[in-house]
């Protein structure tokens, strides 16, 4: 009998009213890869981050190796050998990888003789790992997947023997995915223990050897991965049972009617985000775009919603110029002229999160009858109409007055879209449509979008992840620095081969 | 010769003007770059050069009038980051209401003590700081050029130009050079980082708050106890913010900082110069013209000439550590 290296009993923690964790028991084993997957909000961070030393729990007890131990700080984490790797890299930007790897353990007051001997360490360090990371690189000048690596290298050299990764994929192509695996893998090998947050199932039946799934803040199961199947995990994750696969008909292409030609965007610093792309979409598809984030995808997105100004080229709306680097048209007259935008940053773009949830509903459509007569709002008309529609679209809670910063993700995500469906648009620009979004959710999502396409409007599709793009799309586009650097008809085509795309080395 | 005894004169008086920005320049690198704030620097002289006056009067020492401004400018340091710090207050309002509740104490105290509505008693020789003349200093002035240099540019300070140009590079190496200094840089740039670095990132910016508090009190004693021999309503006459911009001009880095700090220093000392002379071709200057140069230039300096200043990331977020 193998006994755990990290024990929780009974662990509590609320944020105001929200229960976050509601009696957690979870043991952990020596030397195994352990995941913990559950949907966006089910608490897995919140429970990591308490074990981190991040939060205090409002009860319960953690043990580690047998031993009670009351965690105050990430300190004391540290000190008994928990390291993690957040979702939000915790990095200096601007500082070099040698002062993130000591910050907090720099062992002497002014710096010499121990830094010195900190660089040999972290030298040795990266020889066994394989880590080819340059100590002195600045963090800003490396791509995601080293950052991580930074992080990863941090903690082992804080001397973790517990390593905790919170959705550590979600920023990586498939290929950098490979590697971390490949590396999660030899640190098991050396006896480190790894626990592995995420909600994507295939990591946990690739990687892990046991594990746990959360829902709504409690702890619904402990399982060896052998002896489970995604199906019956997705269900434990969302307490139903959830259909994984996308029902798509075979398309019904139609005309031309979005086009973008040698269109190029800068950003607000004045880099140039988009450079030269030309696309079309025709009524009755979903165009996807694949990429990692930050290649252009939200610039290019803001340029045909109208929101950010065209660099030089034109985009085309059936057949008309409707914006170029002189005039272009606002989102106001974009939508009257059939064109809907779902933006990637709900919390920042897509509503006012103080507002509630009726507010949003109506919003750039308040002004127009039966939502207002003479500049002033029928609340009774808004709240009949918002009730309705919150019905058709599954939100849930079905409350029109509740403040949308309340909802879910996934429910949020639906304000979002019934607002913008609602109107039939003609083409349909979507960023990150089920980022934070619950596995239920998910799926009421993508059945809308197939909807659309369906019944024949022009669908862009940006997501960062890739299942999401390969099992939307009937056609897809990689997006590079700026540049389309693939195109592919969605028949055969792997993640692999998107993924050598989207690092920009095919 | 005249011409070089000009120069020297206007160098000598620069160095002295720029001195009190030097010190709250560099105060505000503390507390910037630790990621609050700091649009207090004002009011903190003016009340460190009120309670240094007042202290050095009463306790007939300027050293102990000097320690007294440094425990009151550390108060209000700690009264601006309980605001903003531990109460996650708006950084700028909290810097705001130090400023206002300062003009009016002060004011008020010297009428109440004194009698005088912001004005304190002047201080003797025994209770202000005099100008040091370095050894030797009269006899080397007739050594060409060296003589220049040491006797009338190096010589004739008072204890805080010294001490302001000291403290640059003391600062740049606690900065640069000390673990303190890199996690003082870090909790501005990302607080996460050094939370999760087990370090107190409230702990920190209480820190660099303290040293702030001491830095500025010598800009403050600096005015009413040395260059002037008592203190006067609203004495810091807008240094603070000038500090201030000189600081981001300087790109939150103490050498650059300084190179602005003396920037200003010298175009007051020009303006003092101008005041007055006859130029060829031009005339005389109006005054108010001549005086308005210094603000200008921070103005057009701001504007235009430093490029964008990259200030450190968190810089007036309040530390929400949980959701």
């Amino acid at each position: 009998m193998v006994s755990p290296i990290l024990e929780l009993t009974n662990i509590n923690k609320s944020f105001g009213h929200v229960q976050a964790n509601k009696n957690i028991n979870l043991k952990i084993n020596k030397g195994t890869i352990h995941g913990i997957i559950g949907e966006n909000g089910a608490g897995k961070s919140t429970l990591m981050s308490i074990v981190f030393g991040l939060y205090q729990a409002n009860s319960g007890s953690i043990k580690i190796n047998g031993k009670e131990i009351n965690l105050r700080s990430p300190r004391d984490s540290i000190v008994n050998g928990i390291g993690m790797v957040h979702q939000h890299f915790m990095l200096v930007e601007n500082f070099t990888v040698l002062e993130n790897i000591i910050l907090g353990f720099e062992g002497e007051t002014v710096f010499g003789e121990k830094l010195a001997n900190a660089k040999k360490d972290l030298e040795k360090l990266c020889k066994t790992y394989n880590f080819n990371i340059d100590l002195d690189a600045t963090i800003a000048d490396l791509s995601v997947g080293f950052r991580q690596r930074v992080e990863i290298l941090k903690s082992l050299y804080r001397g973790a023997e517990i390593l905790i990764l919170d959705e550590p994929t979600g920023v990586l192509t498939p290929q950098e995915v490979d590697e971390l695996f490949k590396i999660l893998r030899s640190l098991k090998d050396e006896g480190k223990t790894i626990v592995l947050i995420t909600h994507k199932l295939i990591e946990i039946m690739d990687l892990t050897s046991e594990v746990s799934v959360m829902r709504q803040g409690e702890m619904v199961g402990h399982t060896k991965t052998k002896d489970t199947n995604k199906e019956q995990l997705a269900e434990m994750m969302v307490g139903r049972s959830v259909l994984l696969r996308v029902d798509k008909k075979e398309i019904k292409k139609g005309e031309v009617i979005f086009k973008v030609n040698n269109l190029s965007v800068k950003d607000d610093l004045d880099v140039a985000r988009v450079k030269n792309i030309n696309l079309e979409i025709r009524s009755g598809e979903i165009l996807g775009i694949a990429g990692v984030t930050g290649n252009g995808q939200t610039e290019l997105l803001e340029a045909l919603s109208g929101i950010r100004k065209v660099e030089s080229g034109n985009i085309q709306l059936f057949g008309e110029k409707i914006s170029d680097q002189d005039n272009f048209l606002n989102p106001r007259m974009l939508k009257e002229k059939g064109l809907a935008h779902v933006p990637e940053d709900r919390q920042r773009m897509g509503l006012i999160s103080d507002f509630k949830a009726h507010e949003n509903l109506i919003f750039g459509y308040h002004d127009q009858e039966p939502f207002s007569k003479s500049a002033v709002l029928n609340s009774q008309e808004i709240t009949e109409y918002s009730s309705k529609i919150m019905q058709e679209y599954d939100v849930r809670p079905n409350s029109p007055n509740l403040i949308t910063s309340n909802f879910s993700g996934g429910n949020q995500q639906k304000i979002i879209l019934s607002r913008e469906l609602n109107e039939n648009p003609k083409v349909l620009l979507v960023g990150q449509p089920t980022r934070g979004v619950d596995i239920g959710a998910i799926e009421f999502i993508h059945q809308r979008l197939i909807d659309m396409r369906d019944r024949g409007a022009a669908i862009l599709l940006a997501s960062v992840e890739l299942d999401e793009i390969l099992s939307l799309s009937d056609r897809i586009i990689v997006m590079f620095d700026g540049k389309i650097v693939g195109e592919k008809e969605n028949k055969n085509v792997t993640d692999r081969e998107l993924g050598l795309l989207m690092a920009g080395v095919a | 010769m005249e011409f070089l005894s000009d120069i020297a004169s206007l160098i000598n008086s620069t160095l002295r003007i720029s001195t009190p920005l030097v010190f709250a320049a560099m105060a505000g690198i503390f507390a910037e770059r630790s990621g609050v704030i700091d649009f207090s620097l004002e009011g903190k002289m003016l009340m460190a050069a009120f309670v240094a006056a007042v202290g050095s009067y009463y306790l007939g020492n300027p050293w102990l009038g000097l320690l007294l401004a440094i425990i009151v400018c550390v108060c209000l340091s700690m009264l601006h980051g309980f605001a903003s710090v531990t109460h996650k207050g708006d950084q700028v309002v909290s810097c705001v209401a130090i400023n206002i509740l300062i003009i009016g104490l002060t004011t008020a105290l010297a009428a109440a003590w004194f009698g005088q509505a912001g004005l304190t008693p002047t201080l003797n020789e025994e209770q202000r700081f005099l100008e040091i003349n370095l050894p030797f200093a009269d006899s080397v002035r007739d050594i060409p050029i060296i003589g220049t240099l040491y006797s009338d540019i190096l010589s004739g300070h008072y204890v805080f130009v010294y001490l302001a140009y000291l403290s640059v590079p003391i600062v740049f190496w606690i900065v640069f050079k000390t673990s303190f200094g890199l996690r003082l840089r870090a909790v501005g740039e990302n607080p996460s980082a050094v939370d999760t670095a087990g370090i107190n990132v409230f702990a920190m910016r209480y820190k660099a708050l303290a040293v702030n508090g001491v830095l500025i009190a010598f800009a403050g004693a600096h005015l009413s106890t040395a260059v002037n021999a008592n203190f006067f309503r609203e004495m810091s006459a807008g240094r603070g913010y000038l500090a201030l911009a000189a600081m981001i001009f300087g790109k939150w880095h103490p050498k650059t900082a300084l190179i602005a700090c003396l920037l200003f220093g010298f175009t007051d000392a020009l303006q003092i110069r101008l005041q007055g002379v006859e130029l060829p071709a031009i005339g005389e200057i109006p005054v108010q013209l001549i005086q308005a140069i210094p603000y200008i230039l921070t103005v057009v300096l701001l504007a235009g000439f430093v490029g964008k200043a990259i200030a450190p990331n968190a810089i007036g977020q309040p530390y929400i550590k949980e959701r």
